[in-house]
């Protein structure tokens, strides 16, 4: 018997769902769409009364004060017709989809000895008889549901089970391979989704006959997963020959030559004061922090499946980089979280979307929400972030999480030994994220919502937390030897990673399913969420096992390592695949790879000089890159862990924007971590070199600014591209490479691990499903700083603080419109684009730390987008103070007499600090030769005023409209 | 007495645990984080203890609603345990999630009396969805309306953080809130955020979550147990406080003392 338990609102009690779809519907032009009245769902089976799920709706399912509910039996062919007044709109979650308060409800539900053998949640939507058709329609497919993973049903559930799953027989599947010709491999290579390229499949080929036999369907895929791009990094970590202006360079490995050559020359130098612990060799970088402990951090991307379903595919993107550090060294314990969004303006009228692509507000919408939700439930702040908003990001929208976590220093070597047990632990094997290694290195078209699906995931929080618990009490007992996350590639990847210099056997029939039906390969490259996979020596098993079981976990023996140096993979008695280690990880062909980069035509800066700047100082305030960013900050638990020292927001209204995160991640120490970033994709389309420069220089800034030690932050790359087969996309990737290696040598900062998501473009099809453009993201390097600051009581905010107190502006400015955020909101066009000081910088940022640590700065905010305008703004209206500056000294030190050059241009390595009259003196005398201005002071009025050379006036505004200037554009319910 | 016991309790998905049992350390009592699952095998260990904490976080996700399945499995297996708690001379704190665990279970509003009505009369006030309709992460201020609450003792007003999204009390009893304030019930009230003397104050909502008579917490009659949507445990230094670097604030934080207070209480 299946029964429905429907919930509305108790009477008194807002409807706030069906008030958000006839809000969305009035965004969406649906205006015959003005009532709707929203409900949720249990759907309840099993040998239950009427009574019973009374019994238990009132014990369990609905809030006896908050909701009132009716109850009714669902069918599968409802006899009544629907009902006459309007129609009635059901969402379910796809048979197989992750529906965690669904399998609560079912566990608690049989705790209280209710006999349900299923649970799903669903919602409703019920439109009054004055909704047009074409709107209910409208609204549905665009409101209400997403295909990726829900199904809809018209004015009645019909339903005849909740049942999932089938029967599996085992078939041992071969493929005829060997006798494959170069067409034929290329057919079956897409066909079969292994979007392995020929030179790959042929040398595939000439492996299997060489053994004499033809691959089965589980070798084939174990090798096209692990050499996916998603994987392997095949095209930046390959052999690149790339020409500029100024000649032409041969990689063999283009990464090694440049990001991670620059962190060996600054570990060189450093020599016995080298603070790096492990780089770009274990799931996060690690580096020395405390006597007790090293601090790891690890950024990673989610961007294919957040395209498609937004709250899913952000979430299991955080779920994903929080196990990156779980799965680092022995188990490190995730203390903040990152975030960095890329959307298309949320302004895109819904016309002008192509087919297949989402809403970019939803996206928006759905991704913060993903995050929240997955951050939020395991109990990791989010700290920093920071969104970016392109027309490329249409279709394209990028996703980047971060987790930093403290690593014991006696728990960083792993390795397994042969005959340790390898053992899954977390989360069950379902359908869920089949194929996403091979479907995140592809590129996305209008049916990739359709066909991807499968790809596409809902994370369980909760169930890795409980995973995380347990592991971190085994790690502290010594009862394992190595452990890595089960991300892409899922099993396939993880064992074949961990067995690499080993060998590994596995018994796919052992692995825990979620529902039955699974074949042998689907088992071993699933990549359902929350799994990690262990090297438990057989003698420490039962003693793990106690500890996972003890907290409701699931762990179990999946294989045995082995020294055979060759990867067997078993269901039951049979043996279904058999491919040695060597030829995984090291017989990928190689391939050369065309890169160009051609310098766009430099043109001069066009603006022209005006008589006041307000209005361009408030539209960049309120631009959508620059403009407040609290509807989502304020929706993230940035304080649990009691760690939050400075927060996202400060200043007088709480409501000011920091330049970075500082958390106290150890409560027994005051020892502060600081998180920051830095990326400007504007920058890109001037030089990928000096837009890499830049994001660095933010990066550092940022974290500078609050009081990080300029000589001890490491940073991390994600170059996220186009596709990189065309040799100019993958040359302006090389280019910013370059720019990686040159200036982390420069500013001595270590990268420590990073990640690379290509071929991020989008396909519009037209009718007859030709392909007519194709929408490549700008370039987009997120470059994210983790610092380090000796006590956390030296930090400093960026609000100011107290009237008389003196403004500084240090670092120099030069005049560089390029990119600018001044073009952007006047149209002005041309001019030079940022470019670093590689030996001022490091200087400036050496002088400015002494001075925050001898505690001689009140404030300090960094000069980015918008540059001294925006910064000085920023600072009034968070400390909710005045200030008044004088630029003609600046013109002086620069001999730039353009005031919007002045205010706006966004050189790299400035900042404006806030000094107390008494404390000038110490600060004046540690900047010497260095350039550093004494601009004017703080205000006890609330008006912003700059003037210019003879005492003009350029800028007067009161600190409450540009305020809400910043405030406006993103505040959103 | 010698340093009180204190049980930090937590099911799968509380978060709140670490820095729950620390506050209690720090203030001299000795707390262990025990899991749900050991109290269910052995119910009686609870009285091993003299101060039952309930810490913040997300109980078996919060998927049916906040606290929900926590509060069932406390009533189901937990009734005569907690029962013999709440007679004997105890503390019972309950935070964020932790309150609305004890509210949705019938450990509050009343203490004992409410937990054994809970047996046979539906709840008559509950915790549910913020007025926005989201999880809301800001700091608020908070005036002390039930001075005699053990927790709360000789605490005014003070600044804690909040981190929910349903943490709106409300009730159909519309006598209800005037009962609690004539018993001293109504623990703590939202209050406005204290002006720097600069030209500009936070702008948010004194209120916000539009809680029933701005309630942030609840006592119950005996004073011996206090729930509260905001977290005192996440201001243990003075450098949580998200006006320190304004207000030159160094050393600890203020909401040490709610802890503190409980464990003075043995002493």
């Amino acid at each position: 018997m299946l029964w429905a338990v429907e919930i509305h609102p108790a009477s008194g009690e807002v409807d706030r769902e069906g008030e958000r779809v006839v809000l969305s519907a009035r965004e969406l032009g649906a205006a015959t769409v003005t009532a709707v009245v929203a409900s949720r769902l249990f759907l309840l089976e099993g040998e239950l009364t009427e009574a019973q799920v009374s019994a238990a709706a009132a014990k369990l399912l609905v809030d006896p004060v908050a909701e009132q509910a009716d109850i009714r039996p669902v069918l599968a062919e409802p006899s009544s017709p629907s009902a006459p007044d309007g129609v009635t709109i059901y969402v379910l979650f796809k048979p197989g989809v992750t529906d965690n308060t669904a399998e609560s409800t079912r566990k608690t539900l049989l705790d209280l000895e209710f006999p349900v053998t299923a649970v799903a949640t669903a919602r409703a939507y019920r439109f009054p008889a004055t909704t047009s058709a074409a709107d209910v329609q409208r609204v549905t497919d665009k409101l209400l549901f997403n295909q990726a993973i829900e199904r809809v049903m018209r004015d009645a559930l019909r339903l005849r089970t909740l049942d999932v799953g089938h029967s599996y027989e085992f078939e041992l599947k071969t493929v005829p391979l060997r006798a494959k010709s170069d067409g034929e491999l290329v057919t079956y290579s897409e066909t079969g989704t292994l979007h392995l390229s020929l030179a790959e499949m042929q040398t595939v080929q000439r492996y299997f006959v060489d053994l004499q036999r033809d691959p089965t369907d589980i070798e084939l895929e174990t090798i096209a997963q692990t050499w996916s791009e998603h994987c392997s990094h095949k095209t930046l970590k390959g052999r690149i020959r790339y020409r500029d202006e100024q000649g032409e360079r041969h990689f063999e490995n283009m990464l090694k030559e440049t990001v991670f050559a620059a962190t060996q020359t600054i570990r060189q130098t450093l020599g016995t004061d080298d603070w790096c612990v492990s780089v770009f060799q274990d799931n996060a970088g690690v580096v020395k922090f405390t006597d007790d402990y090293h601090a790891c951090f690890k950024v990673e991307t989610h961007n294919h499946p957040s395209a498609i379903e937004p709250y899913g595919g952000a979430n299991t993107g955080l779920g994903g980089v929080i196990r990156d550090p779980l799965g680092t060294g022995l188990g490190a314990k995730p203390v903040c979280n990152s975030d960095v969004f890329c959307f298309a303006p949320p302004d895109t009228p819904f016309d002008a979307l192509p087919k297949g692509v989402l809403h970019p507000k939803a996206v928006a919408q759905g991704v913060v929400a993903g995050v929240r939700d997955y951050g939020n439930r395991m109990g990791i702040p989010t700290v920093n972030g920071a969104v970016f908003f392109d027309e490329r990001y249409l279709g394209n929208p990028l996703v980047y999480c971060g987790t930093a976590a403290l690593l014991p220093v006696d728990r960083v070597e792993k390795q397994v030994a042969a005959g340790d047990y390898i053992v899954s632990v977390g989360g069950r094997t379902g359908l869920d994220g089949i194929h996403g290694a091979t479907f995140s290195s592809i590129q996305l078209d209008d049916e990739s919502e359709t066909e991807s699906a499968g790809a596409v995931q809902i994370g369980n929080a909760v169930a890795e937390k409980k995973m995380m618990d347990v592991i971190l009490q085994a790690r502290d007992r010594g009862l394992y030897r190595a452990i890595t996350d089960c991300g892409a590639g899922g099993f396939s990847s993880a064992v074949g990673e961990m067995g690499e210099y080993s060998g590994a056997e596995v018994w796919l029939e052992k692995c825990p399913l979620k529902y039955p039906g699974l074949s042998y390969t689907e088992i071993w490259i699933s990549e359902a969420q929350e799994r990690m996979v262990l090297a438990v020596p057989p003698e420490n098993w039962k003693e793990f096992e106690q500890i996972c079981a003890a907290e409701g976990v699931e762990a179990t023996v999946i294989g045995q390592f082995t020294d055979t140096q060759q990867l067997v993979l078993k269901y039951g008695s049979q043996q279904v695949g058999e491919v040695a280690m060597a030829f995984l990880h090291d017989g990928r062909p190689p391939v050369i790879r065309e890169a160009n980069y051609q310098p766009p035509e430099a043109a001069p800066f066009s603006g022209a000089p005006q008589s006041r700047y307000d209005d361009v100082l408030s539209a960049i305030l309120a631009s959508p890159n620059v403009c407040s960013k609290h509807w989502i900050i304020r929706q993230y638990d940035h304080e649990v862990q009691a760690g939050s020292v400075v927060k996202p927001l400060v200043g007088a209204g709480c409501d000011g924007p920091s330049d970075a995160a500082v958390v106290r991640p150890l409560l027994t120490s005051s020892r502060g971590l600081v998180l920051s970033n830095g990326m400007n994709p504007r920058y890109g389309d001037f030089d990928p070199y000096w837009m890499a420069a830049s994001a660095i220089d933010e990066a550092v800034r940022n974290a500078v600014a609050v009081g990080a030690d300029p000589s001890r932050i490491a940073i991390l790359d994600n170059f996220c591209w186009g596709n990189t087969d065309r040799p100019e996309t993958l040359g302006s990737l090389v280019r910013a490479a370059l720019g990686c290696h040159d200036i982390a040598i420069a500013y001595g900062l270590p990268f420590i691990s990073g990640k690379d998501s290509l071929n991020n473009e989008f396909a519009v099809k037209n009718a007859q499903g030709e392909v007519t453009s194709r929408v490549a993201i700008p370039p987009s390097l997120l470059i994210s700083a983790m610092g380090q600051m000796e006590h956390v009581e030296q930090a400093v905010t960026m609000d100011l603080k107290r009237p008389e107190n003196m403004i500084y502006l240090v670092g120099a400015t030069h005049p560089e419109m390029g990119g600018s955020h001044f073009n952007l909101v006047t149209g002005a066009t041309g001019g030079t684009v940022p470019q670093v000081k590689t030996a001022l910088a490091p200087q400036i940022f050496k002088a400015l730390h002494q001075a925050i640590s001898q505690g001689l700065v009140s404030s300090c905010h960094d000069l980015s987008e918008g540059g001294l305008a925006v910064a000085a703004a920023e600072m009034a209206f968070a400390g909710g103070y005045g200030m008044e500056l004088d630029l003609p000294l600046m013109m002086e030190a620069t001999g730039l007499d353009i005031p919007e050059v002045l205010l706006f241009s966004e050189s790299n390595t400035r900042f404006l600090v806030e000094v107390a009259p008494e404390q000038t003196r110490s600060f004046e005398a540690l900047w010497q030769d260095l350039p550093c201005l004494p601009l004017g002071e703080v205000t006890a009025h609330d008006r912003l005023k700059v003037f210019g050379t003879d005492g003009n006036t350029l800028i007067d505004s009161s600190i409450r409209d540009l305020k809400a200037a910043w405030q406006g554009t993103l505040d959103w319910q | 007495m010698a340093k009180p016991r204190v049980c930090v309790l937590r099911a799968p998905g509380t978060n709140c645990d670490v820095e729950t049992a620390f506050a209690f350390e720090s203030c001299g009592g000795t707390p262990e984080s025990v899991h749900l699952f050991r109290l269910l095998e052995q119910p009686q260990r609870l009285q091993e203890f003299q101060i039952l904490c309930v810490p913040g976080g997300f109980s078996y996700g919060d998927d049916i609603g906040a606290g929900v399945v926590f509060a069932s499995q406390l009533r189901a297996h937990l009734f005569d345990a907690l029962n013999e708690f709440l007679q004997a001379d105890k503390l019972v704190l309950g935070i964020c999630n932790g309150f609305q665990t004890l509210l949705k279970a019938g450990v509050l509003p009343d203490g004992q009396v409410s937990w054994q009505r809970q047996q046979s009369a539906p709840a008559q006030s509950t915790l549910t969805w913020n007025e926005n309709g989201k999880y809301t992460a800001r700091w608020v201020r908070l005036k002390v309306q039930s001075p005699q609450n053990v927790f709360l003792r000789g605490i005014d007003e003070i600044d804690l953080p909040i981190a929910h999204a349903e943490g709106r009390l409300v009730t159909h009893d519309s006598g209800l809130l005037s009962r609690w304030q004539s018993a001293g019930q109504a623990a703590l009230t939202y209050t406005e955020w204290l002006a720097d003397g600069s030209q500009l104050a936070p702008t948010w909502a004194t209120n916000p979550n539009g809680s029933l008579g701005d309630l942030a917490g609840l006592s119950d009659a005996s004073g011996r147990v206090l729930g509260l949507m905001p977290h005192p445990e996440r201001y243990l230094f003075a450098t949580q406080h998200p006006q320190w670097t304004r207000r030159g604030l160094r050393g600890a934080g203020a909401g040490l003392k709610i802890f503190q207070n409980a464990v003075n209480y043995f002493s």
